[in-house]
């Protein structure tokens, strides 16, 4: 089995998001390597909508693999301000690089110094899934 | 302790993701089962299907032993090497299993039956089996591999024994030849062609290997359910179990009612819920939009009546989800699921819905209008 990729740079979720803190302090979000390998292949991911409010660890997204539908949290509270809609046509793109293409939305966010002291960094994330 | 089968090692070394699967440690898949599966329609995959059972069956009476004991009529099996698909059931008309049965010789036939179930079928055979002085032998020493798709049969030949190549590339379909220690059936859960061949443990990882090197793809029981889904073939545990019938199940077919003096074991159940009407039955669904159809979704047919979804998935031939549903007898031509609090409309279309790599289904133009917005 290969081993999952668990960037250093990044936050994560108990249940396997990730938070990327941008340049311009926007919020990029998106499952983990590790999630995607257990979900397998995707065939459809169902987004927020641009504009919407979600509150950290709100259900605000579904991803749908062959094998099973699994809810998205988003780790931080915030505004939607942007969805990868190239998900619509290519939800395997997830699969393929759910760290980059295969982002799911991001965020402006509205209580992010709490809502990231909440998240793993990815030794911790890595310590988890290894218990799992 | 869950099972492993002779090939166990060649799927680790092919980077298998194992799961449990009836008691045996399978692939599930090796990477990508949406590959795997497209590799099938398009060229050629092997699957690993060991953990089935063989079942050897020999006496005098074997024949009319199995006319009994299965609902299909084993009395069709006119020449050496034919098979047959039957359904196995109780006094209820309950399925037992689901299997195929091979016709070796006169005083001997061939079972291959799920693995999980083996051992319940085994104890049942060998109640009845007695009585007639029928003799059961498992082979735990033999494996099984299936290579299905467009090319597969083309890719196996150079690989069989020089004595097997004539009689395995001129097989009819659901025929079967074999020589001492190798059976080539030409069966398989794809929808696609191919063959079945069973053969000793050590034998069999050589094919693997050679298959291998010949460019046959892995494929694991993830892309076999998609392939046999896609095919309309019916799963046991999912689509039929013993507290429903054939003919709650879309199995009436592989019923044979006549001769109606041939007595088979559910036979009588089976009759008074037929004459009285009071079953199920099975439909062919295919989602109109986004999201996929999975097991023990629930189900409303357009004129009332409630059902359930037994087994779905996301077709990845088709693009669109598709499953097979149980419903109350009735003239189902839409029904209303239910997926994830939202009702999502489906339309019932005549399996299967794949043929030979080909959509044998109308794809609903809908889905393209009711997604996004």
């Amino acid at each position: 089995m290969s081993k999952s990729n668990i960037p250093a740079d990044l936050k994560y979720a108990k249940t396997h998001e990730w938070a990327r803190v941008e340049e311009d302090g926007t919020i990029t979000v998106g499952i983990t390597d590790h999630a995607q390998e257990l979900l397998g292949d995707l065939v459809f991911v169902e987004l927020p909508d641009e504009g919407q409010e979600v509150e950290a660890e709100e259900q605000c997204a579904v991803v749908e693999s062959v094998k099973a539908a699994s809810d998205i949290y988003s780790p931080v509270a915030g505004e939607v301000i942007a969805i990868n809609s190239s998900l619509n046509d290519s939800p395997q793109l997830v699969n393929s690089g759910p760290y980059d293409d295969g982002w799911l939305f991001k965020l402006k966010p509205t209580n992010l110094k709490m809502d990231l002291a909440q998240l793993l960094s990815a030794a911790q994330y890595k310590e988890q899934i290894q218990n799992e | 302790m869950l099972k492993k089968t002779s090939l166990y090692k060649k799927h680790l070394q092919a980077n298998a993701k194992i799961v449990d699967f009836g008691g045996w440690k399978m692939p599930l898949h090796y990477g990508s089962q949406m590959n795997e599966h497209h590799q099938v329609r398009r060229e050629a995959g092997m699957f690993d299907v060991s953990h089935m059972a063989v079942i050897d069956l020999t006496g005098q009476r074997v024949r009319e032993f199995l006319r009994f004991l299965l609902a299909n009529d084993v009395g069709k099996l006119k020449t050496i090497g034919k098979a047959l698909y039957s359904c196995m059931l109780n006094e209820n008309g309950g399925v037992i299993d689901d299997l195929i049965v091979y016709y070796l010789d006169d005083t001997q036939f061939r079972l291959v039956v799920n693995a999980a179930t083996r051992e319940k079928d085994i104890a049942w055979i060998g109640q009845h089996a007695n009585r007639l002085g029928i003799k059961l032998r498992e082979r735990h020493d033999l494996s099984m591999l299936a290579i299905q798709g467009p090319q597969a049969r083309e890719r196996v030949k150079p690989q069989l024994p020089e004595s097997l190549q004539e009689s395995a590339m001129t097989l009819e379909p659901f025929h079967a030849c074999w020589n001492e220690d190798m059976f080539v059936g030409r069966t398989g859960y794809t929808g696609e062609d191919g063959f079945e061949i069973i053969l000793p443990h050590p034998k069999a990882a050589a094919l693997w290997d050679n298959l291998l090197a010949a460019g046959v793809t892995p494929a694991g029981l993830g892309a076999r359910d998609t392939l046999r889904l896609e095919a309309g073939l019916k799963l046991y545990g999912a689509d039929m179990d013993e507290n429903h019938t054939p003919l709650d199940s879309g199995l009436d077919w592989t019923v044979a009612w006549t001769p109606e003096n041939r007595d088979f074991i559910g036979r009588n159940a089976l009759q008074n819920l037929r004459d009285s009407g009071d079953h199920d039955v099975m439909v062919s669904l295919v989602l109109l939009g986004k999201g996929v159809l999975r097991g023990h979704q629930t189900v409303y047919g357009q004129g009332g009546g409630q059902g359930y979804i037994t087994s779905g998935t996301f077709s990845p031939t088709l693009g669109v989800s598709i499953a097979f549903a149980r419903l109350p007898v009735g003239h189902h031509q839409q029904v209303t699921v239910v997926i994830r609090n939202k009702e999502l409309l489906a339309r019932v279309v005549k399996p299967p819905f794949v043929r030979f790599g080909k959509a044998n289904i109308e794809l609903p133009k809908q889905l393209e209008d009711t997604e996004n917005e």
